[in-house]
């Protein structure tokens, strides 16, 4: 693990046509900082796997706007309607997954899962063209993993080593994303030393994390604020 | 600002719960019942990651506190919080009790849609799906018709369902209807709501077992 001065350097990594997972719920749990250098990079035909792709020129929404997303993957685009719009024009390709089974899916794809069978969305539109089987008389569908070339995540805290403890509600994706790529970048809150945080309250443990950067934008009740 | 119609299908959807159930709450009308039940009677989980979710004053709002619509919400005593597969593993694994959800439509086999609108450019499922198959009881509240008086109780859904799992109770601001074996059975008026109006807004086939 490596700690970066700043997100441009933390993000050098990405590159045209890769898949990169962003965490967060909307923007509570998100690598707002992150994200907003991302959307700024040259890069394109990117892949994204996220619960949300932003709102309507924010954030993840910017990416969309600027062309460079080729395939969006996550459970709940209703908050943008770019990405409805995108869709129709045959601008992106979608995967709309249930959220539990977006969730699954990551979990998996970071721990060696290829595939797994669940109940959700069997005899919906969701479970078209998806092999189907029978358990103890109950009908499952496949689902497979979901991995990524890099995550960008949101913690808390941090310690010197990559050790992670999360905040609240703003947990959601980020652990499970964290398992799940070939690098993992996080934003937090705050770098301590190794030793400040307790063991038994760690999240993430640092095998997991690559590179850490200081947050610059924080979300308040106001809104998302810059900090130095 | 509150609507008498929806605060009175969420104040009756309240009168549904048992002390002690886990329970979660759907975007809409779902989440408005949550200001009838009193303190501490249910569990409330919600599926971006808590179970304990209470209500929250302006003063004590913390912005990474959030429910599944993203609104602030507080932390009850005992409260705790977990990733989002820990969150749909509670879900799906049958430990949620009571899941109360929006619709846009539900059939005579309580079979529900509503995650999308043919033709409409809103793209989203979110948990609805998970909730359908994992919840022990599942029900639905909803205006008993659209904004252009089309009744949402309908013989098949015309939209596209969200699971073949039939729901267990429809709540509307006219009537309370369950699902009995494989029959829907209307038990209950709304204050002020006659048998008449309800046949002439509901397209499905019920039995009508009003005590």
């Amino acid at each position: 693990m490596k700690i970066y001065n700043s997100a441009e350097e933390a993000l050098d990594c990405v590159q045209t046509g890769q898949t990169i997972m962003v965490g967060g719920f909307g923007l509570v749990g998100g690598p707002l900082t992150l994200i907003d250098t991302l959307v700024e990079l040259d890069v394109k035909d990117l892949t994204i796997i996220s619960n949300n792709l932003g709102e309507q020129g924010k954030g993840l929404g910017k990416l969309l706007e600027q062309k460079k997303v080729k395939k969006a993957i996550g459970s709940y685009f209703t908050g943008n309607r770019d990405v409805g719009d995108a869709f129709q024009r045959g601008e992106i390709e979608i995967e709309l997954l249930p959220q539990g089974t977006l969730a699954e899916s990551i979990r998996a794809g970071g721990a060696g899962i290829a595939g797994y069978y669940t109940k959700t969305s069997f005899g919906t539109n969701l479970a078209k063209g998806k092999e189907t089987k029978m358990f103890k008389g109950e009908e499952y569908v496949l689902e497979e993993a979901l991995q990524a070339d890099v995550a960008i995540i949101r913690a808390y805290k941090a310690d010197t080593l990559g050790n992670l403890v999360y905040y609240k509600t703003a947990r959601n994706f980020n652990p499970l994303m964290a398992t799940a790529a070939k690098t993992v970048i996080v934003e937090v809150e705050e770098i301590v030393e190794v030793g400040e945080l307790k063991s038994d309250e760690i999240a993430t443990p640092h095998l997991f994390v690559d590179r850490v950067i200081l947050a610059k934008k924080i979300l308040t009740k106001e809104g998302v604020i810059e900090h130095d | 600002m509150t609507n008498p119609i929806q605060e009175a299908i969420a104040k009756r959807a309240a009168r549904e719960l048992e002390q002690g159930e886990i329970v979660n709450l759907g975007i809409g009308i779902p989440t408005l019942v949550a200001n009838y039940v009193e303190p501490n009677y249910v569990y409330l989980h919600t599926e971006n990651g808590m179970l304990g979710v209470e209500d929250v004053t302006e003063e004590d709002i913390d912005p990474n506190i959030v429910n599944a619509g993203k609104f602030a919400v507080g932390e009850a005593i005992g409260a705790s919080y977990f990733d989002s597969a820990a969150s749909f593993a509670m879900i799906r694994g049958g430990h949620v009790d009571v899941a109360i959800l929006g619709v846009l439509q539900v059939d005579e086999q309580a079979r529900i849609a509503n995650w999308a609108v043919p033709g409409k450019n809103i793209i989203g499922v979110g948990g609805a799906m998970d909730l359908l198959v994992g919840a022990r009881k599942v029900i639905v509240t909803t205006t008993h018709t659209s904004k252009d008086g089309k009744s949402k109780i309908l013989k098949e859904c015309n939209y596209p369902i969200t699971s073949t799992r039939s729901v267990d109770t429809i709540i509307t601001d006219l009537a309370v209807f369950k699902y009995i074996n494989g029959q829907l059975h209307l038990v209950e008026l709304m204050p002020g709501v006659d048998l008449e109006t309800v046949e002439a807004n509901t397209e499905a086939t019920f039995v009508n077992s009003l005590k």
